[in-house]
């Protein structure tokens, strides 16, 4: 029972009333904003993932489409749709998801929007997994896949380790993220240099991101992994609402402080470890789905949903544009990089504010 | 490659009581470990050769000698490389520190890498260049365009070049232009075949000429860090109490960026890309001659030929008839003595 | 460390109280900042904490709300351990407002108070009337229900400290703590937010404590007063009775001349340095 305990006349006072009712307007005016910016993103996806179904070698009208999804296509174009469309469309998207929550949730965790995984090493820990297993001992698809998972959790359980000195600095982690990065890159280096050029060539594929080769046996152990994580992560928006004001305020709201950090980096970590399984290391998603999201919300918190959806639509996108668009078929991690960095740059030039990005 | 800034960096006063009298013992000392160095770098290799023949080489020079051979025609070059590579990354690391007040700037933030990375696969693929020689002036002139884009896109807005805007300008266009050299690659399968070689720096397969070729800029880019001495030590006091003092920062942040292009896009031209000796190795300058730049400059550069020369020897003993190249070495020793660094709280301003 | 404890009403234990600390020892590293520091915080009324530079009084505040773990000792709050009581239901109880809080880019005034319903919620409770309630008194009790939708980094120093407060105050806690919560504001603000506390604290009965610089403001504020050096507590009571010019020199080092405020009758500390002295009567 607490002492504050606003007198009855306060309680049913026209000004309290006020007071309610302006809070309540506010909220709604904010969760509204929210709400648009993400059934718009849904329909950019829709848009985007429709495009990537029906562009190809074997164009197909937007009834053919749909008469397909419904299970009612002919066999060839059940084939394509199904069979190699979809689970690329769907990998797509929910490698964008995944890197969206990662990033949004390095970038919030450590107060700094140049923090996310590609940055701070998770991401080169996976790509030495997958290099070690294409280039070293052979393996292809789903084994690899595995090997940079494995990759990324040993170079993110090696980064919280060496950087956790009774209790985790965002800045420590970051600097031993750049040191551990170092290294598997130095990993990566090596064995390009002592493959093949076939064998290298293929690794330099898997290195850029792309999306070929993605398939429904690839796919279901993805879906799988988003099913637990997703909801997960987004659950945890809340601490990371209350872990952005800063360790005091978070501990003095009654958030245990280390421990949240603690579930938050893990999710974040497998996050980007099974996107990376999946698709390789596609570059600058994870980093620009935060920001952008951000903006188009104009929210101060997380915005961990437009942030995932913000993924799916670059990725699928960049695929799309990637495979059909350009004049020459490219992977979707060159074209993240090709975009994501004028954009960049673009916030650069327009920031006048001191401390961005600091 | 993540730059974060610390604004507690700036406010350091060059500590004068003891780092003034280590400084000459330190960089005697040094210099002897590089002279050590050189002549293991000239002696040890797929085939070793006894210090005696070395230094017989270098005074007589009997060309009937195989062994004399070994040392005047690969190691001779590859060790005078070694030396001014390492010394150029020492200076190059330490002035861009110094510029941007962040114990985490590494020379290659300004872009240098990926525009050289850029220039040389267009050098390959478009102008058919196979050599060291050639890569020299491609990935000069790629790593020059770039920094100056770099440095141009961050100086624009009020504040000028501030170090976070370099940060991003540089990561946003090694990015792009990496986007870019990816594309050519995975089209150009031969081109690839090449590249991938020069992609990881080494001192291998680069003879006197490709020396000769930087030597010139290097020699300017270095006199130039060392003369900036002076003006980063006011740098670091912060802009605003540096302008009180009556410094040009404009014009110090310039020169410094010009230096560091200098010194780190003619490293990189002739010897590929190589990590952490930027920037690791003024840390352990500060650690050992304290905080005045005009120390911590000349210290970095005998210290870095120190670093990249251990890695040098070391890349080829462990893979004997074959090596391991440079910049791998230099991570795999680099990496961990820079997490030990942040663990022990060792670096400036943290 | 204190030879002479000036006499407080009564034994400090037979005050009702709920926060109290026994032989704290708090450090930073290997130096003790907090030594063996024994205070009980009197229910109901406002204690400022006072003191020199790095005497230790924001780490005694931090201690007290459990952010920094003491070496020795323990921080009772209702007779249990801070630490042994689960973090939620401590900060239902106790909240603390720290120094120079950073609030997220962009954040608006209903959001940032919003965020201190955080111990009231849960898994299965998420938002709901009370928290809308909550806040809404926050803003009406701090005086910014206009500033509502505004965003926090358009407005003047004196008006964020007050959503910060509100913030807290969201939370409802019996017990309040504050970091130097006047520290960087116009004299204008710094009564402002005083005079808003002691609001709290004749309406509410919440119990405050507030770590400050000023000492004249503190001694016109405070029902009891703490005074620290170095890491322990040099005398407590009231403002009336600690605050001499013997304390201030231990204290601050400073030599001089206590008066009564012509406002509030409180002391006021008279600076007597090297120029500027009339002729001493």
């Amino acid at each position: 029972m607490t002492a504050y305990a606003p007198s009855a006349a306060s309680r049913t006072s026209g000004i309290a009333r006020v007071g309610v009712r302006s809070v309540r307007r506010v909220r709604r005016h904010a969760r509204t904003r929210s709400t648009t910016v993400c059934l718009g993103l849904v329909v950019a996806l829709v848009v985007v993932a429709g495009a990537g179904l029906v562009l190809g070698d074997f164009p197909l009208t937007l009834d053919q489409l749909v008469a397909t999804l419904l299970g009612q296509g002919t066999t060839a174009s059940s084939f394509i749709v199904l069979g190699l469309r979809l689970p690329r469309v769907l990998t797509g998207l929910l490698v964008g998801v995944c890197f969206g929550l990662s990033g949004t949730t390095f970038q919030n965790l450590l107060r700094n929007p140049l923090a996310s995984p590609d940055i701070i090493g998770i991401s080169y820990g996976a790509s030495a997994g997958g290099v070690l297993a294409i280039l070293l001992l052979g393996w292809t698809g789903m084994a690899v896949s595995g090997a940079a998972l494995g990759g990324a959790l040993v170079s993110a359980g090696l980064i919280y380790a060496l950087a956790w000195r009774g209790g985790l600095s965002g800045y420590r982690f970051v600097l031993v993220g750049v040191g551990v990065s170092a290294l598997m890159l130095a990993v990566v280096d090596y064995l390009m240099t002592r493959a093949d050029v076939y064998e290298a060539t293929a690794a330099l594929v898997w290195l850029t991101g792309s999306l070929n080769g993605s398939s429904a046996t690839q796919l279901e152990p993805l879906a799988l992994a988003c099913l637990v994580l997703v909801p997960l992560t987004l659950l945890s928006g809340r601490a990371l609402l209350v872990l952005q004001l800063g360790d005091d305020v978070a501990a003095s709201v009654g958030l245990r402080v280390e421990a949240a950090r603690l579930v938050a980096i893990v999710l974040g970590v497998m996050l980007a470890a099974v996107a990376t399984a999946a698709a390789g290391p596609v570059g600058f998603v994870a980093f620009v789905a935060g920001p952008i999201a951000k903006r188009l919300t104009r929210g101060s918190g997380p915005s961990l949903v437009p942030a995932a959806l913000v993924g799916a639509v670059v990725v699928v996108l960049s695929d799309v544009a990637g495979q059909h668009l350009l004049p020459v078929e490219l992977p979707v991690g060159v074209v993240t990089a090709a975009v994501g960095a004028p954009y960049l740059l673009w916030l650069l030039v327009r920031s006048n504010r001191a401390g961005v990005g600091g | 490659m993540v730059l974060t800034t610390t604004p507690t960096a700036a406010r350091r006063v060059p500590d004068r009581e003891g780092a003034r009298g280590r400084t000459a013992p330190v960089l005697l000392l040094t210099a002897g470990v590089v002279v050590l160095l050189s002549l293991a770098s000239l002696a040890v290799g797929a085939r070793s050769v006894p210090t005696s023949t070395v230094l017989e080489a270098l005074t007589h020079y009997d060309p009937t000698s195989t062994d004399q051979l070994v040392v005047v025609t690969s190691r001779l070059p590859r060790t005078v490389l070694g030396l001014l590579v390492g010394a150029a990354l020492g200076l190059a690391g330490c002035a861009m520190q110094g510029v941007t007040r962040n114990p985490l700037a590494d020379p290659g933030i300004l872009g240098v890498n990926g525009g050289a990375a850029l220039a040389i696969v267009l050098g390959i693929s478009v102008f058919g260049v196979t050599d060291a020689a050639g890569y020299v002036w491609f990935a000069f002139g790629g790593a020059a365009v770039a920094s100056v884009l770099v440095y141009t896109v961050a100086a624009l807005g009020r504040e000028g070049a501030t170090p976070v805007k370099l940060a991003l300008a540089g990561a946003a266009l090694t990015a792009f232009f990496g986007a870019i050299t990816t594309a050519l690659l995975l089209r150009d399968q031969q081109a690839f075949d090449q590249f991938r070689f020069w992609q990881v720096g080494s001192l291998n397969g680069r003879d006197l000429g490709v020396t000769a070729a930087v030597l010139p800029f290097l020699v300017v880019g270095g006199l130039l860090a060392l003369v900036l001495g002076r003006g980063l030590n006011t740098l670091a006091l912060g802009d605003d109490v540096a302008r009180g003092l009556g410094a040009r920062v404009g014009l110090i942040r310039v020169a410094t960026a010009l230096a560091v292009v200098l010194l780190c896009g003619a490293a990189t031209a002739a010897a590929g890309p190589v990590g952490f000796v930027g920037l690791t190795i003024p840390h352990v300058a500060r650690a050992l001659v304290g905080t005045d730049y005009r120390r911590i400059l000349p210290t970095s550069m005998l210290l870095g030929p120190v670093l990249l020369l251990t890695a040098d020897v070391v890349g080829r003993v462990i893979a004997r008839p074959g090596e391991v190249q440079v910049a791998i070495v230099t991570a795999l020793l680099g990496a961990p003595v820079f997490v030990v660094l942040v663990r022990r709280h060792r670096l400036a301003g943290l | 460390m204190s030879e002479t404890r000036p006499l407080v009403e009564g034994a400090p234990d037979a005050r009702p109280h709920r926060l109290e600390t026994q032989g704290l020892v708090l450090s930073y590293g290997d130096r003790p900042v907090v030594d063996d520091l024994s205070v009980t915080i009197p229910d109901g009324r406002i204690t400022v904490i006072v003191g020199a530079n790095g005497c230790g009084k924001s780490t005694l505040l931090r201690g007290m709300a459990r952010l920094v773990r003491p070496v020795r000792g323990a921080v009772l709050l209702d007779g249990k351990s801070v630490h042994d009581t689960p973090s939620k239901e401590v900060a239902r109880v106790l909240g603390l407002l720290p120094q120079a809080p950073v609030a997220p880019e962009g954040i608006t005034v209903t959001d940032l108070v919003g965020r201190g319903r955080y111990p009231h919620q849960g898994w299965f409770r998420q938002w709901g009337a009370a928290d809308d309630e909550a806040v809404a008194h926050a803003l009406a009790a701090t005086g910014t229900t206009e500033l509502a939708d505004r965003r926090i980094e358009d407005m003047s120093g004196g008006q964020r400290q007050r959503v910060w407060i509100a913030m807290a105050l969201a939370q409802e806690t019996d017990l309040l703590l504050l970091d130097e919560p006047t520290t960087y504001l116009d004299l204008s603000h710094q009564v402002d937010v005083l005079d808003l506390l002691t609001d709290l604290n004749r309406e509410r009965g919440t119990t405050i404590v507030v770590v400050m610089h000023d000492l004249n403001l503190a001694c016109r504020y405070a029902d009891h007063m703490i005074a620290m050096a170095e890491g322990a507590v040099a005398a407590e009571g009231p403002p009336s009775e600690v605050v001499t010019p013997e304390l201030v020199q231990r204290v601050f080092g400073l030599e001089s001349l206590v008066v009564a405020d012509p406002v509030s009758q409180t002391p006021t500390v008279v600076p007597i340095g090297r120029h500027h002295c009339a002729e001493r009567v």
